[in-house]
C-alpha cells in the first residue's frame, strides 16, 4: 500500500494555504507508517507528476469554495471528484485535475482519491490562518488520520 | 464587429482573461488582464533578508524555482557577496533542469493541444507514423509497437467519455490542419514527456531535497555538503545517477521535441505570418561561470525593434545598463502611484491597489506594465534565443540552425530566419531554449564534477549585513523570460522588495502611452474563423506560456464552468 497525503495551497494567502497547514500540523503531531507519505504541494500541479503517480491512495488537503461556514470540513470521494473538474471548486483544482487526467492517461493515476477540505474565511494576504480555519484544519487532521486507519495504516499520536 | 471575451484562459498556471474586437475575421483591438500577486513586498517587510527566498519561492505554483534562485542572487547583489564556484554549478544545474522540464511540459501538456488534434490521432496508422518518425530521427521510441500502445490507451481513454484535460479542446476545429500519422506521432510523444518530464523533476529533487520549494538555497551558496567520503552527502553515486537522468532526457528532447516542434511548424507555416507583437527583445545572461557574476554560459542582451545588429549585451550581475532600465506603470492597472506619478523603477515601486471595474480605455487589469528604456519589450525563450544568436552562441546557432533546416525540409521551402517573429515562432525558439539548456546542463554537471576533483569543496561564504541601507537586485532568464527581483535592505531587514515577473512583461496591459503589451499587440490581425471557438486566438496567447500566478481566489469566488467564451 503506497499512500500519499497532499497538502494544497498558497501559504503566502492566509485561509488558502490551510491545506499545507493541515499536513504540516499532520506530521508534527504524529509518526506515520512507512507507507504513508507526506507533502507540502504548495500550488503545484504538474510538478507534482512524479509525486502522485502509481499510488493506491490519494489524499488531498486542501481550501475548497462550498456553502457553510468557514471551518466547515468537506469529504469527496472517487466519483464525487469528478464535479471537482467541471466546476472551478478551489483554485488548485485545474492544476490538479490536469495532473490527475494525465496520469489516467499513462495508467498511473492513484486508485483512490479523498479530498478532504475545509471552507476558507480569509483569503487576504498573511501567512497566518483565521481562528476558523484553524479550527478546521485540526479537525481535517482528525478526519485524516481515520481515514488512513481505515486503510490500515493509522498513524500514532505523538506524545507531546 | 464582434467582441470575445475568454475568461479564463485554460492550460495556464493562473487567471488570465483575453478581450478581443474581431471584424472581417480578423482581431483589431486586444486587451490582456491578468490577477498577478503584488502582494509579496507586505510579506517581507521587516523580515531576514536570509529567509525572503523561502517566501517568495511560494509566489507561484511553476515556478518556485525561479524566485527562489533570483531572490538569494538580489541578496547577494546588495551585499557584493560572491559565491563559491561549487554553489554556482549546483545552482545552475537546478535551473537548467527546471527549464528543461518547464518546455517540455510547455509544448506537450500545455501548448501541443492547440495543434495536435488528439481526437483525430485516432485515425492515424501506427506503421505510417513510425515512418514519418523515422525520416525525421532514429529516435528508439518512435517504432511501430510503441505507437500502436498508445493509439490503444488513447481509444480507451476517449471511449470513457470522461476526457478531462481534452474536454476542452477544439477537436475537429477547421484550423487543426495536421495529417492523421502527425497527429498520432505527437500524441504518441505526448505520452512518453509525461514519462521523461519526471527526469528532469527528479534532477531538482536530488540537487534541491525536496520538489517543489527546493531546501538547498542560502544566501551565499547552497546547503549541500559536498565530501568525497561521506554517503550523507553531494556523492558522486549521486552525481552519476544525476548524469543517467541527463541522458536520458536528451534523448527525447533532441531526436523527439526538437522535431515535432519543426514538423509541427512547417505544417502550420501559415502561422509565422501572425503574431510577431513587440519585437523590442529583452533577455538577461545566466549560467554564471565565475563567483562574481561577470561570465556566463549563456548570454542575453537587449535587441531594439528586432534588429539583431543592435544587440546590446548585459554582460554582469552588477550591469548598470539592466539595472536602470527597467521601470513599471500603472496608467492602466488597478493601482495608483502617490501623487500620480508616472513609471517608476524597481527600488521605489509602490503597491496601493485601486480597483475599479474593466474599462477599455481605463484601467483593467492587475498587472502592471513593465518597460525597458520607457519601451514596451517581449521576454520568453524567444527573446532569449535572438540574443544569443546575436550574441554569437555557438550552441544556439548549432540548435535553431538544426530546427530550422527539419522545418524547411517538412515545409519544402526554406524558412528563413525572420519567421521567428511570430506565434510559432515563439514555440520554435523555445525548443531550441531547450536543446541549448539540455547541453547546458549536461556541461555544468561536468564542470562541478571536475572542480571537486581539485579539492574544491566549498559551497557556501556566509553573508554579512552592514549597517544603514543597501540596494540590491537579481536576474535570472527563467523558463518564461526576464524575472528580476529588487530589494532595499535597511540595517539588517527588508525595507522593500518587488518582483518584476516574465509575464508582468507579457501580459502587462497598455503603459503610460497606451502603448499595448507582447500579448495585445501580438493578437492584432490573427485571424479567427470562428468567434465561439477562438482557437486561433488561444493559440497565440499560450505560445507566450502564459503563468498569472495565484491571487485567483479574487475572482473566484462562485462556480462556474471552466471556460467561459463570450462572443457579443
Amino acid at each position: 500500500m503506497s499512500i500519499l497525503v497532499l497538502g494544497l495551497g498558497n501559504i503566502l494567502l492566509s485561509d488558502e494555504g490551510v491545506g499545507v497547514r493541515v499536513v504540516e500540523a499532520l506530521a508534527a503531531s504524529h509518526d506515520l507508517p512507512d507507507d504513508v507519505e507526506v507533502l507540502d504541494g504548495g500550488t503545484s500541479g504538474m510538478d507534482l507528476l512524479d509525486m502522485v503517480a502509481d499510488r493506491d491512495c490519494l489524499i488531498v488537503a486542501d481550501a475548497v469554495n462550498a456553502d457553510g461556514p468557514a471551518g466547515r470540513l468537506i469529504r469527496l470521494e472517487n466519483d464525487d471528484i469528478r464535479m471537482l473538474f467541471e466546476t472551478r471548486f478551489s483554485p488548485h483544482q485545474l492544476g490538479l485535475s490536469d495532473l490527475l487526467a494525465n496520469l489516467r492517461l499513462i495508467g498511473r493515476a492513484p486508485r483512490r482519491i479523498v479530498v478532504v477540505g475545509v471552507v476558507p474565511q480569509e483569503l487576504g494576504l498573511g501567512l497566518d490562518l483565521s481562528p476558523a480555519a484553524a479550527v478546521g484544519r485540526d479537525a481535517a487532521v482528525g478526519m485524516i488520520v481515520d481515514e488512513l486507519a481505515r486503510l490500515g495504516a493509522g498513524p500514532r499520536p505523538r506524545p507531546h | 464587429m464582434t467582441r470575445i471575451t475568454i475568461d479564463p484562459i485554460t492550460r495556464i498556471e493562473g487567471h488570465l482573461r483575453i478581450d478581443c474586437e474581431v471584424d472581417g475575421g480578423k482581431v483589431t483591438k486586444a486587451w490582456s488582464s491578468g490577477t498577478m500577486w503584488r502582494g509579496i513586498e507586505i510579506i517581507l517587510k521587516d523580515r531576514d533578508p536570509r529567509d525572503a527566498w523561502i517566501f517568495t519561492q511560494r509566489i507561484c505554483g511553476v515556478c518556485t524555482t525561479v524566485h527562489a534562485i533570483t531572490s538569494v542572487r538580489a541578496v547577494e547583489n546588495a551585499l557584493n557577496l560572491e559565491v563559491p564556484l561549487n554553489a554556482q554549478y549546483i545552482r545552475n544545474m537546478i535551473v537548467a533542469a527546471h527549464g528543461v522540464h518547464d518546455h517540455i511540459v510547455h509544448f506537450y501538456q500545455l501548448a501541443a493541444l492547440d495543434w495536435v488534434d488528439i481526437v483525430a490521432a485516432l485515425k492515424g496508422d501506427p506503421e505510417g507514423a513510425a515512418k514519418l518518425g523515422a525520416t525525421l530521427s532514429d529516435y528508439k521510441a518512435n517504432s511501430v509497437p510503441h505507437i500502436r500502445a498508445v493509439r490503444d490507451k488513447l481509444q480507451t481513454f476517449v471511449d470513457s467519455g470522461n476526457l478531462g484535460v481534452f474536454a476542452s479542446g477544439y477537436w475537429g476545429h477547421p484550423a487543426m490542419k495536421l495529417p492523421p500519422d502527425v497527429n498520432l506521432l505527437a500524441a504518441t510523444h505526448y505520452l512518453q514527456a509525461l514519462e521523461v518530464q519526471r527526469s528532469a523533476n527528479k534532477i531538482v529533487a536530488i540537487l534541491g531535497a525536496k520538489t517543489p520549494h527546493i531546501q538547498n538555497l542560502a544566501v551565499g551558496g547552497v546547503a549541500n555538503a559536498i565530501n568525497p567520503d561521506s554517503q550523507s552527502t553531494l556523492t558522486l553515486e549521486r552525481l552519476y545517477a544525476i548524469k543517467a537522468l541527463i541522458d536520458e532526457l536528451g534523448d527525447f528532447v533532441h531526436n523527439a521535441m526538437m522535431n515535432d516542434v519543426a514538423a509541427v511548424g512547417a505544417l502550420y507555416a501559415d502561422w509565422t505570418k501572425y503574431g510577431a507583437g513587440v519585437t523590442n527583445y529583452l533577455s538577461v545572461p545566466d549560467l554564471p561561470l565565475d563567483t562574481k557574476g561577470t561570465q556566463f554560459e549563456l548570454p542575453g542582451g537587449y535587441i531594439p525593434g528586432g534588429d539583431l545588429a543592435k544587440f546590446q549585451a548585459i554582460t554582469s550581475y552588477q550591469d548598470a545598463f539592466f539595472r536602470d532600465g527597467v521601470k513599471e506603470a500603472v496608467k492602466h492597472s488597478w493601482y495608483e502611484y502617490a501623487g500620480g506619478k508616472s513609471a517608476l523603477h524597481p527600488f521605489e515601486g509602490e503597491t496601493s491597489p485601486k480597483y475599479d471595474d474593466f474599462h477599455d480605455d481605463g484601467k483593467y487589469s492587475w498587472i502592471k506594465a513593465p518597460t525597458f528604456l520607457d519601451k514596451r519589450a517581449q521576454v520568453g525563450p524567444l527573446a532569449n534565443v535572438l540574443g544569443m544568436y546575436a550574441a554569437g552562441h555557438e550552441p544556439t546557432k548549432r540548435h535553431l540552425t538544426k530546427l530550422v533546416d527539419v522545418a524547411s525540409k517538412v515545409a519544402g521551402t526554406q524558412i528563413p530566419l525572420s519567421a521567428l517573429h511570430s506565434t510559432i515562432g515563439r514555440i520554435a525558439a523555445r525548443a531550441v531554449r531547450c536543446a541549448v539548456l539540455h547541453e547546458a546542463l549536461q556541461n555544468q554537471w561536468q564542470l562541478l564534477v571536475d572542480n571537486i576533483a581539485k579539492g574544491d569543496i566549498r559551497t557556501f561564504n556566509r553573508p554579512v549585513f552592514p549597517k544603514g541601507e543597501v540596494r540590491g537586485f537579481g536576474y535570472h532568464e527563467a523558463p518564461r523570460g526576464v524575472l528580476s527581483h529588487w530589494v532595499v535592505i535597511k540595517d539588517g531587514k527588508i525595507d522593500n522588495y518587488q518582483a518584476v515577473v516574465p509575464s508582468t512583461w507579457n501580459a502587462g496591459p497598455r503603459d503610460d502611452h497606451d502603448e499595448p503589451g507582447p500579448y495585445e499587440a501580438s493578437l492584432i490581425d490573427n485571424p479567427v474563423a470562428d468567434a465561439n471557438l477562438p482557437l486561433e486566438v488561444l493559440r497565440t496567447v499560450h505560445s507566450f506560456d502564459p503563468c498569472i500566478a495565484c491571487a485567483v481566489h479574487m475572482v473566484d469566488a462562485e462556480r462556474r464552468p471552466i471556460v467561459q467564451v463570450k462572443a457579443m
